[in-house]
Formats: structure tokens, sequence, C-alpha cells
């Protein structure tokens, strides 16, 4: 069996750091090589899911193929993937390299070398790939290419020299970069003669077409109507189409090697598929399997309830149906005492929490109440056994209790000098360990050693704050360390609400739970007696404050022309009553959960 | 489709419950006064009173099509300033409303005047052509306090109007609006006393309110105009209470003050929820006939309102059937600013959703509400937050 070179096929994903234009260049390329007309684009054309489009962030990894007549008079297929560049969808970018023997690396020449920009590159080669780096918003006055030329040399030792300066903005260069891929980037190596061999990349769900594979053909052909076999889950189809997205869907025969393209077969839900699982012919199978990639994990988990304990059926449904399209969030129905029937759900981050709750929200028309965002918690029992634990709920009696472990993260930050000193403190007051300061031009580079739980509710945001938006963060999980964690409760008027209750440091717990009153103090609405809101542990109250009874709320003048007023202002309060929930006598407006963890420091 | 037809009408029984009543509003004004949202207008050159009252007659006519054959209880010019109008405009117009509605024999009268010595001269005229008890806006005792409100009278000014009323009228109320900026519980409890001492049956007494789009609202939100916080309002709401209680002119309405008997009965229509006729630019009212009950708005501006009447015999932009659920709101929302109270039952028949028990147990047990039988009252500790009392009951 030999590999051949399938000479004009070309595969490359766009990696970035997050906003710095990956997107739109694949505008440019699909524009330029006539993907799509003119009517038919518009901007960041592949981030198509509502939420994407308003955040303008790209959440899922799009799969485009490109016709590109080269100055070498040859026409190639290029096979571009569009990724994410935010940390919680690190996963996207990794099994998206793995399909693909190349990479454009692009760096906003206004921004420099960013957090996201370092691991998204080093992934890159660690998959072996040939790298183009891309400079671009080189049309932006502060643009610096030079600078970052060198940067990208110092930091990630790339040899930049021949780097394109382009505008994804204004179009320039693009062709350059077009070029580039075709001369730089290698081919794709397969051969057609033998068994089938595909990764499978990605899956997702569609309402006319089911079950849709994204498969990346490592050797042989995949054909219509041939019968194939997961590996890994041993499963057998039937396929009904194979296929490219231009980024129109297109129909083909078959898919030879070092294609990239989607079957449609025999596939009730995308749960039966597995990223990463090696198809092959079931009559002819290939010999050995694709080494494949770890699944997923969901590392930050929560309880999402309806506001409305009504809703528990459709919030099921809802879920199931999210569900089908990305498999990487989880969940398993919970009972809480105060909230009734809901979820524990878990997540790839916090960005993906919100992502998800608000689909849920609006796809679906729930309002959701989400519960105190927790980490995995390893508790080694005095008996011997040890418990994962990701809700505090489940917090075993204490005295059964001989140590609890917390994960911990390693983070990387970039930040401009002038923060460096807010950073350092930021991560310092997070229980963190530095490891790392070094210099890129007028950045600093730091590496530090931070307890997950200190990071996951609002570090990201914080982090945004104190640097102006100029600090940069990625990380990835490194260990289990023991930890001495308390579960901390709020009482709101003498009742533990339990959605608000967390494991905390117990260095922290005073610092956090102080925080959490006040912010509690300003998000529940004064009610008609005081409530008093405490933090404790166990029976000690560490942190107390009291909203006051309310003193004056009348209309003082109310005659024949203010009543319908007033009857819509009692319709809006009736709304206003929909989005809170009930906690004994008090009334919490469903926001106030999520919004009581955000800390001002 | 017989359920929504059920839905959308007014039990037969409902349209005596709070009596009848007919508002009439002048929408002119000789300046405005910087905190007033009331639909009131400023011109340079007189308006054409003559043409008023034709059209005022038309919409008349118009809407005594809307309410059906009833006795009117109460007749209420409001404004604007009603006493810019001449006492024969207010004879026209009263003539008009017993063509449409019979009055009844002890019919309340009521004009809204401000206390300028002007307008203090056609008090006489007023009382010839009908009117029995006016309500006058002196809004404060205090030269200083009265320039800052805009007003265009002195202290002296206003309390010779009030005595010259009192010798016209049987019947007389004075307004004051507290609650001023820097205003202190011990000043006001003097200025309040001062106003007892003139011997009117009746006072209101409102809490300044900034209202949006009022030239107070502007200052306020830049900060340089400071109205009493909560508690601040709340002690001068308390001290309001005490004094007006010992003097004999206890509240009935959260505004409202006067001695038992001495209440202003259209006002009463509006609490009680009953129906009213609203005639003139921008006036609101709720009419029904055949069981259902309606609310009618009109045009705000003057000439606007003038040229629609003359064209369309009435200057109506909205006619709005009320369903039932939206009535026992109404009907809950106005009756509970009285300290009599509303029936639940009423309620209940009017197709409002039950009140749970519990709902106002929890009131009760805070001391805001009482409930007797079938009749639910707000007490006074509930009266100044009445808006969240209402919003646990109903809300
Ligand atoms: N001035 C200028 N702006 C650009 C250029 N390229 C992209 N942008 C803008 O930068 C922002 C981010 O662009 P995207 O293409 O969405 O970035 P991305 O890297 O795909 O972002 P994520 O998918 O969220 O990681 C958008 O507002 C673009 O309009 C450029 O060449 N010049
Ligand atoms: C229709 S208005 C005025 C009648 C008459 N034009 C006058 O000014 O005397 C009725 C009363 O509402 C009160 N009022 C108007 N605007 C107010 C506000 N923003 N806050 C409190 N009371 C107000 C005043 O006491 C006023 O006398
Ligand atoms: S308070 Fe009276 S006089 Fe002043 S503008 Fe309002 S309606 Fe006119
Ligand atoms: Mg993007």
């Amino acid at each position: 069996m030999t590999a051949t070179a399938q000479k004009n096929i070309r595969n490359f994903s766009i990696v970035a750091h997050i906003d710095h234009g990956k997107s739109t260049l694949a505008d440019r390329l699909i524009q330029l090589t006539g993907g799509l007309s003119e009517r038919e684009m518009s901007e960041q054309v592949l981030d198509n899911m509502d939420i994407e489009r308003e955040r303008g962030i790209t959440i899922k990894a799009q799969t485009v193929r490109l016709s590109y007549k080269a100055l070498d008079g040859e026409t190639y297929t290029l096979n571009l993937i569009d990724t994410p560049g935010h940390v919680d969808f690190a996963y996207e970018v990794s099994r998206s390299l793995a399909a693909v023997e190349g990479s454009l690396l692009v760096v906003d020449a206004s921004q420099g070398v960013e957090a996201q920009t370092l691991a998204n590159v080093y992934q890159a080669i660690d998959n072996n790939h040939d790298i183009v780096p891309v400079l671009n918003k080189i049309d932006l006055p502060a643009a610096e290419p030079e600078k970052v030329k060198a940067q990208i040399e110092d930091v990630i030792g790339l040899d930049a020299s021949n780097a394109i300066g382009i505008s994804a903005k204004t179009g320039l260069n693009i062709d350059q970069v077009l070029e580039a891929i075709v001369t730089r980037l290698p081919a794709p190596m397969g051969d057609r003669d033998a068994p089938l061999k595909a990764l499978l990349v990605d899956s997702w769900y569609d309402t006319y077409l089911g079950v849709v594979v994204l498969v990346r053909i490592i050797d042989g052909v995949l054909k219509k109507n041939m019968r194939i076999k997961m590996m890994g889950s041993g499963a057998v189809y039937d396929v009904d189409r194979v296929g490219v997205f231009t980024p129109k869907l297109v129909v083909m025969d078959h898919l030879g090697p070092g294609e990239i393209g989607f079957l449609t077969g025999s596939i009730k839900e995308v749960a039966d598929t597995r990223v990463g699982d090696t198809i092959t012919e079931e009559k002819k199978p290939t010999a050995e399997a694709l080494p494949g990639f770890k699944p997923a994990q969901p590392v930050v988990f929560c309880g999402l309830f309806p506001v409305d304990a009504a809703d528990f059926e459709d919030l099921r449904a809802a879920m199931g149906k999210l569900r089908l399209n990305d498999a990487s969030f989880s969940f398993e129905m919970e009972t809480s005492a105060a909230l009734g029937f809901g979820f524990r759900c878990g997540f790839l981050g916090l960005l993906h929490l919100e992502i998800i709750q608000e689909r849920l929200e609006r796809e679906f028309n729930l309002d959701l109440i989400a519960t105190a965002p927790s980490v995995i918690y390893q508790m080694e029992m005095i008996d011997g056994s040890t418990i994962d634990m990701h809700n505090p709920a489940d917090m075993p009696d204490v005295v059964k209790i001989k140590e609890i472990r917390e994960p911990w993260i390693r983070a990387t930050i970039m930040t401009p000098d002038d923060y460096l000193g807010s950073v350092l403190k930021l991560c310092q007051d997070r229980r963190g360990n530095q490891i790392e300061l070094t210099y890129v031009g007028a950045r600093a580079m730091v590496t530090y050693d931070l307890p997950l739980n200190e990071v996951v509710f609002d570090f990201y945001d914080r982090l945004k704050s104190i640097s102006k938006g100029y600090a940069s963060f990625d990380y990835n999980i490194t260990d289990y360390r023991e930890g001495d964690l308390v579960k901390m409760s709020i009482l709101v008027n003498g009742e533990p609400v339990d959605a608000l209750s967390m494991l905390v440091h117990r260095t922290r717990a005073e610092h956090r739970g102080r925080a959490m009153c006040e912010k509690l103090k300003e998000l529940i609405p004064q009610h008609l007696f005081n409530i008093p809101i405490q933090a404790a542990l166990g029976a000690k109250v560490i942190a107390r404050e009291t909203i006051k009874a309310l003193r004056k709320d009348v209309t003082a003048k109310c005659y024949g022309g203010d009543v319908s007023r007033k009857r819509k202002l009692l319709d809006k309060q009736k709304e206003g009553k929909k989005k809170m929930r009930q906690f004994g006598k008090v009334e919490i407006p469903q926001e106030a959960f999520i919004a009581a963890l955000k800390m001002d420091d | 489709m017989a359920g929504t037809a059920m839905l959308d009408t007014m039990p037969a029984d409902d349209a005596s419950a709070g009596g009848f009543g007919v508002y009439v509003h002048w929408p002119f004004c000789r300046a405005k006064c910087p905190y007033c949202d009331f639909n009131s207008h400023v011109r340079q050159s007189p308006p054409d009173q003559a043409r008023f009252v034709a059209a005022f007659r038309r919409e008349i006519t118009h809407t005594r099509a809307l309410t059906g054959p009833r006795t009117a209880g109460s007749v209420f010019f409001g404004g604007g300033t009603p006493s810019l109008m001449a006492p024969e405009t207010v004879a026209a117009i009263l003539d008009a409303i017993r063509e449409a509605w019979p009055l009844a024999a002890d019919a309340e009268i009521t004009l809204e005047a401000n206390p300028t010595s002007v307008e203090a001269e056609r008090f006489r005229g007023y009382r010839a052509a009908g009117v029995n008890r006016v309500s006058l806006g002196v809004q404060a005792l205090d030269d200083a306090q009265l320039k800052a409100l805009g007003r265009m009278h002195s202290v002296d000014e206003a309390l010779k109007a009030v005595a010259l009323a009192r010798s016209v009228f049987d019947r007389v109320s004075f307004d004051l609006i507290y609650a001023r900026p820097g205003q202190n519980p011990q000043d006001w409890a003097r200025e309040l006393s001062r106003a007892i001492d003139q011997g009117c049956e009746h006072l209101s007494l409102y809490q300044l309110t900034i209202e949006a789009g009022t030239a107070f609202e502007k200052l306020y939100s830049a900060g340089k105009l400071i109205i009493p916080d909560d508690d601040h309002a709340r002690a001068l709401w308390d001290v309001t209470q005490e004094v007006t209680a010992a003097c004999g002119l206890p509240a009935y309405e959260i505004s409202n003050h006067a001695r038992p008997g001495a209440e202003a009965r259209h006002n009463l229509v509006y609490w009680r929820y009953g129906l009213y006729a609203g005639i003139g630019p921008g006036a609101h009212g709720r009419v029904g006939t055949s069981g259902e009950r309606r609310a009618t708005v009109t045009e705000r501006n003057p000439e606007a309102w003038l040229a629609k009447v003359e064209a369309d015999g009435h200057g109506i932009l909205s006619e709005e059937v009320l369903s039932r659920p939206d009535q026992a709101d109404e009907m809950l929302l106005m009756g509970l600013r009285l300290t009599e109270g509303v029936d639940l039952a009423r309620h209940a028949r009017l197709g409002g959703a039950p009140i749970a028990p519990a709902r106002i147990a929890a009131l009760a047990d805070e001391g805001l509400v009482a409930l007797e039988g079938q009749r639910l009252r707000v007490l006074p500790a509930g009266f100044p937050v009445l808006n969240a009392v209402i919003a646990a009951l109903a809300a």
C-alpha cells in the first residue's frame, strides 16, 4: 500500500486568537474563489447561528470546500476550516486541526500575539502542520506588521519572514494568501486503493438531512450506498448521501483520499456518532483505526431550573434538542428543595454555559434560573472511597471526608506592561502561584497555576476590565490538588437558598460571602419587610446584609385619566413576577443567581 | 365565541356600583407649571370659547350614545385651568350636559380654579352657572415655595381666594403639594395646620411627583433638583396623617382628606370604579351600555381636538372594550386607594382571578391590609407602600 499525494487538494484550518479576523478572512476566501455570489455573501457568513452573529464570535468550527484556479494554471480544491477563538471552544480547534495538514495562523497586526494565538499555534505544531503566518488588519492605523513579525519569531519560534500582510476587511492581498495555500501547504497523502479509512470530525442534526457526519477521508473512497462501520462503537450504517459544502450543500458520487465532506445515512442520533472515531467499509475494513481524540470534558457544572415550575417538561425537550447539535454539554435530572425539578448540566466553560442558557431561553422561549457554577471536586472519604462531586447540594457530611481535592489550571496571560501589576494582584488574590514572567516587547507574559474554582465565575470578566480589554488568557487543566474547601451557604430571610451555595477555599470564604451578600442586596428588590441576607459556613454566619423594607411607594394622584396607565403598570409587574422565584416570603429575580457570583473585588 | 363575549361584558349590576359622573377638560393655562404633566397648553391669544362650547356640545351628544341614558351624580370641570373659562361657557356646557344626562337633584358640580385674584372675580358667575363646589390649586403657603413651583399667585392672594370661595360656595377644597425640596416635617406640620385653619371641608395633599417630560424632571435628572428620599418622604407622610386626623380631616383616599360626608363625590366615582363620560381634549372615560365597559381617550391637542370634533362629531381617538379581568384589575387598583377598601365579591363578579388567601394573610400579618368578610381594606401602614401592596396581591 503506498500513499500518494492527492496533488491538487489543500486542507487547512484558520487559527487565531479571538477576534483576530478568522471568519472575515474565510469570507474573503469564499468570495474570491466564487463560493458564494455577491448577493449571497454576508459578514462572517460561516457564523450562521443567531448567537454567533449577535456576539460576533465563532462557536462552532465550519468547513468549506473551495475551488481555486492558481497562477500555475491548475485548479485546486481547498478545504478550509474556520475555527473559534474563545478558550471554551478550544476543543473545536483541536479536532479541526486533526483533519487537515496545514494552518493559516492569523495574527491581528494591531494587537500582536495573544494567549490563544500561542495555544492554537502550538496545537497546530503538535499536529505537524505546515503554517502560513498571516498578519491581518494592516488597514488599521495602529497596525505594526514588522513588530508583530518579530514577535511571531521570538515568542513562537516560527519563521515569519514571508508572513503575508493582509486586510480581511478590505480584501487586500487575499490573492497572495490563496497562492501561499497552494504553494506552501502540503497536499494530503492517502491511498485510493486501500480500504476506507476516514476520520469522524464532527456531526450535527439538520432538520432536513437528519444526522450529518463530517468526515476526512484518509485512505480509500467513500461512496453512496456503501455500508460503513464505526470502528470505535462498532455500529454499522448505510450511507444515503455523500457531499461537500461550498458552503452550499453539493451532493457528490464519492469522496476520495484527502477530501473533506459529509455523509448522511441510517444514523438516528448524533449521540450514536463519536467524534474522533474511525469510519471504514464494513465488508472491507481497514486494519488499524486512527488514534482518535479524547472526548470534550465538561469542566463547569450548574443547575438549570425553569422559573416557572410548569415548564419543566418543555425544558427537558429543549435540552434534548440542543444536545443534538452540541454533544459537548451534558445534562441529567436534578431536584432541589427550593427550585423543584431541573437539570444538572456540564459545560466547557462559562461562555459555553451562558450560550446554552441563552439558546434555551431564546430558541425555546424558556425562562431559566442558573445556579452557582461549580467545578468537579474529588472527595476522598474516611472509608477509602472517592466521590466526584460537582453539586454543593451533594456535599457529604464533613466528618466523613478525609480530603477534598480541586482542579488546578495552568494559565497563560498576556498583558501590556501597564496592567501587569493589577493582573498579578488578581492572580494572587485568586490563590494563584506564579510560575513564570517573561516579556515580549512591551507585553508581559505570565504563567500562573490557579485553582479552577477561582476562575470559573468571573476571572475572565475581571481580567478584561482591569486591563481595559487588552489582556488575553488561555488555560488548560493540569491536576487535582488538596484544598481547604468548605461549603458556604447563603440564607435569604433565614432560609438557605441552595442554588447559591458553593464550595470555597476557607481563606476566601469571608471575602466571597461578603461580596455575595452585598451583591444580593443590590439585586433583590425591596420588599414590604426587612430581609436579612447571610453567608454561613455551617451554623457560623460570616457575612450579613439587610435589605430594608420599602418605606414609600405610592402614586400620589390617581384619577379617571390614570386608570389605564396604572393597569398597564400592573400588567408589567405581573410579567416581572414571572421572572422571579419565590423563596419563602422573598421573591428573587432570575438574573440575580448568576449576577450574585460576579465579584467586583 | 360565546366565551369571549362573556369575558368582554360587564355584569349588568356593575353599572350602578360606582355611580356615574361627567368630566370636562379645559386644556389651557396662563403658564405651564414646571412640575405639571397634565394636558395643559399655553396660548398667545385666548381661545375662541364659543367655538369650544359648540364642540363640547357635539362631543357630549356623541358620548351620550356611548353611555346610554343615565343620571349624572356629578360634573367636574378639570384642567388645565377651568377658571379661565367665562362663566357663560361653563353655563352653556352644563346646559348641554343636562340635555344629555339628567343631573341628580343633589348633583355635585365642581370646578378647578387657580387662586389668583383675576379668577376669583368669576366665582359668583360660576355659582350662577350652577357650580356648587370649587377646588383651588393653592399648592403651598410660602411665597418662596410658590415661586419655585412656578405659580402666578402669592400666599396672600391664594388665601383671599379661598376665603372668597368659602363665602360663595358651600363646598370648597384646595390642593397643596408637599415633600418639596428641602421640606422638613416641622415646617410642613405648621404649614398644614395653617391650611386646615382656613376651615375648608376638604383638602387634597399631594406628595411632589417628578413626572416624565416636565421641567422638574430635567432638573431632577441633572441633579439640580433634590427631592426628599423615601425615608424622609415617609416622615412627611406620617406627619400629614397625624395632623389631618387630629383636626377632623382624616384621609379617605391616598391624597384626599375630608370631614366625614364631605368627600369629593365625583372622584369617588373613579375610585369606586363607576362610569364616567370624558369630554374635551385628552379626557378619559369609562362608558358602557348593555353590559360593556369601554375605555375612551380623546385627542390631547386642543386645536386638533377641535378640528376632529368639528369634522367627526367627537374627539375620541380610541375606544377599547375592556376585558373582564382588566376591569377587575382596574377596580382593585382604584378601590384600594380608599380607606373603605373594595368588595372582593364584586372583584370576583367582574372576572378577576381570585386573590390567593395566603397572599392576603401574608400582608395582614405585616399589618398592611385587613379582610373583614368580603371587604378588603388597606390599613394605614399599607397606604404609603400601596403600589407594592397591590403588586403583592394581584401581580
Ligand atoms: N479593520 C479591520 N477589521 C477587521 C479585519 N478583519 C476582521 N476585522 C474585524 O474584526 C472583528 C472580528 O472578526 P472575526 O472575523 O469575527 O474574528 P474571528 O477571529 O473569526 O473571531 P472568533 O471567531 O470569535 O474568534 C470584526 O469586527 C471584523 O469586522 C481587517 O482586516 N481590518
Ligand atoms: C389638574 S392639577 C391643577 C389644577 C389647577 N390648574 C391648578 O394648578 O391649580 C390638580 C392638582 O394636581 C397637583 N399636581 C399636579 N402636578 C403634580 C405633581 N407633579 N406632583 C404632585 N402634585 C401635582 C396639584 O396640586 C394640582 O393642584
Ligand atoms: S398645575 Fe395647574 S396651572 Fe399649572 S400647568 Fe398644571 S394645570 Fe396648569
Ligand atoms: Mg470567527
